[in-house]
């Protein structure tokens, strides 16, 4: 399948997910998509069309997090990229993806400390980067973040 | 139920970079489970990155690894320029393209040594190491310095090769091939490597995939995979060469991989410095645009991901890194589990993570009778291969 083929098909099967489509340039693809669709659509890109997961970045804007999956189609030079914005007023959380790819699992353990967004369903939610002591929520690259922080950065006697 | 016991290994090793915690859980001598816990060297570059201008990150995100230092750069001036739309000057392609391959040939030397010494050959090791000297040579008449070659810029490099330099590099690269093809053969021939690297930590094709493993980790399992060859970029796709796959996925075809890789690289860097296009090495850009980009090149542990976000202003909003290591260790729980600890350092070692693993090991079983130490694990690995030898005499 080329990239046209790809997008129709990806267009067509999930119509109701996809809010809007990016054709930024013949090897990148921005698909905004709605959160509760990215465990339908993550087995179909992985499977279906033979995609690697990349990473998922997440970033904190203004009035929503977003998380972007990140999947590279190798045979075709693609990178679909699938944006999903969580609301801020609402609880910050999102279906794991991790019981489709394992490749997942850290990914997932990674935003999950540094911005605070809960994984559905995560099979193993610990701590991968920062350290056990780090205090409850608080969030290392959300933007209201303060780097000294007294609260964020205790003094651990070294 | 057999008796259970936990070996930690960690955190900390001076040797690598990257100081990781293994748990191996073993019965007797199998590994019957394995947990992992990184973050000990957690230095917080992404957000210290956002706090740079996109000049100034160039520099801080090559201070992420001593030995790829290189290959974070490469990726994050790719994906600045993709948020701008433009393509670098084709001189500027081809002296990163030399760059990028003399850090693939001198990294995979340095893990083979590192894979021999652990194995009881200081012989490879010291083989290894001293061809790794003549590259690094190399790279000094060509960047300036040994490790840590700051020639990338967003839009181009920031240091041209002088073309009176040329024919000696070129020549001093020749001059390696023949050694290291009689390193080649002694590491692939040797029955008591065979025996002690064989069949032992296989990652299979369908476990590669699924833990999204990267580089020669999945090319040792037989997924024909290469950013390089894939997607394009540098001037890869003007040079002749091969991927190199094999099938096992054991510690043997890891290691085959990288040494076959060794001689691709040495091909890719002798055409791109005596096909050195003239013109100019640097766009010279003025201003970033708002916009989001996503770099990917292949280092040479596997693919580097970089993702940034420009609102516009000097400095980044979001600057993701992804180095390969984070995808392909993982695949550990796929690799150990079921082997004797006197493999898994080996194992452990195959995926070139870093070795900060292996040194500050303390075995203890449940009464705390026995006591090891890092030494002792890699001297309990280099016995196993005195005693396959003295069988093989």
């Amino acid at each position: 399948m080329n990239k046209e083929a790809i997008l129709k098909d990806i267009n067509s099967k999930f119509e109701k997910d996809i809010i809007s489509l990016l054709d930024k340039s013949p090897t990148r693809v921005y698909i905004d998509i709605k959160p509760e669709a990215i465990t339908k659509i993550t087995p179909y890109v992985f499977r279906n069309l033979g995609a690697r997961f990349n990473i998922a970045s997440g970033v904190d804007c203004r009035y929503h997090m977003e998380i972007l999956y990140h999947f590279i189609i190798e045979d075709i030079n693609l990178l679909i990229s699938f944006r999903v914005k969580l609301d801020k007023k609402k609880a910050l959380e999102i279906d794991s993806i991790t019981n489709i790819i394992e490749g997942a699992n850290w990914v997932e353990r990674e935003i999950h400390e540094l911005l605070g967004i809960n994984f559905k369903g995560h099979p193993d939610l610990r701590k991968l980067l920062l350290p056990d002591e780090w205090p409850e929520g608080v969030y290392p690259l959300r933007c209201d973040y303060k780097e000294w922080d007294k609260k964020a950065i205790r003094d651990r006697g070294v | 139920m057999a008796k259970r016991t936990i070996v930690p290994i960690g955190p900390y090793h001076p040797l690598q970079e990257e100081p990781e915690f293994f748990t191996l859980t073993v019965e007797g001598e199998r590994v019957v489970d394995i947990d992992v816990r990184v973050g000990y060297n957690h230095r917080g570059i992404e957000k210290l990155s956002e706090m740079k201008t996109f000049d100034k990150a160039t520099f801080v995100i090559e201070r992420i690894c001593g030995i790829c230092s290189t290959s974070h750069p490469f990726a994050y001036t790719r994906a600045v320029e993709d948020i701008i739309g433009v393509e670098v000057p084709e001189r500027a392609k081809y002296i990163r393209t030399i760059i990028a391959e003399g850090e693939r040939i001198h990294s995979h030397l340095l893990w083979l040594g590192l894979a021999g010494h652990f194995l009881g050959y200081n012989t490879v090791y010291m083989w290894a190491w001293k061809l790794r000297e003549e590259i690094l040579d190399v790279m000094e008449i060509l960047s300036g310095n040994r490790n840590n070659y700051a020639m990338f810029k967003p839009g181009g490099i920031r240091r041209d090769i002088k073309a009176e330099d040329i024919p000696g590099v070129v020549k001093k690269i020749d001059s390696i091939v023949p050694t290291l093809t009689m390193l080649k053969k002694a590491v692939i021939d040797d029955p008591v490597l065979h025996a002690r690297t064989k069949g032992i930590g296989i990652l299979s094709k369908e476990d590669s995939i699924n833990y999204c493993a990267l580089g020669p980790t999945a090319r040792a399992s037989g997924v024909a995979r290469d950013i390089r060859k894939d997607c394009p970029y540098g001037a890869y796709d003007k040079v002749q060469w091969d991927m190199i796959v094999t099938k096992n996925g054991d510690v043997f075809d890891k290691a085959v991989v990288r040494i076959l890789e060794v001689f691709e690289s040495i091909k890719i860097m002798r055409h791109c410095l005596l096909n050195l296009p003239s013109g100019e090495i640097d766009l010279k850009l003025k201003s970033i645009p708002p916009g989001e980009g996503v770099g990917y090149i292949e280092a040479p542990r596997g693919e580097t991901f970089h993702y940034v976000r420009s609102d516009g202003t000097n400095r980044p909003v979001r600057h993701k890194v992804r180095a390969p290591t984070f995808m392909n260790l993982p695949t550990y729980k796929a690799t150990v589990v079921g082997e004797t600890i006197s493999d898994a350092t080996i194992i452990l070692a195959a995926i070139d993570p870093c070795y900060c693993c292996t040194e500050r090991v303390a075995v203890r079983n449940i009464k705390g009778k026995k006591l090891y130490n890092g030494e002792d694990l890699i001297k309990l690995s280099q016995q196993k291969t005195e005693k396959l030898k003295d069988k093989m005499k």
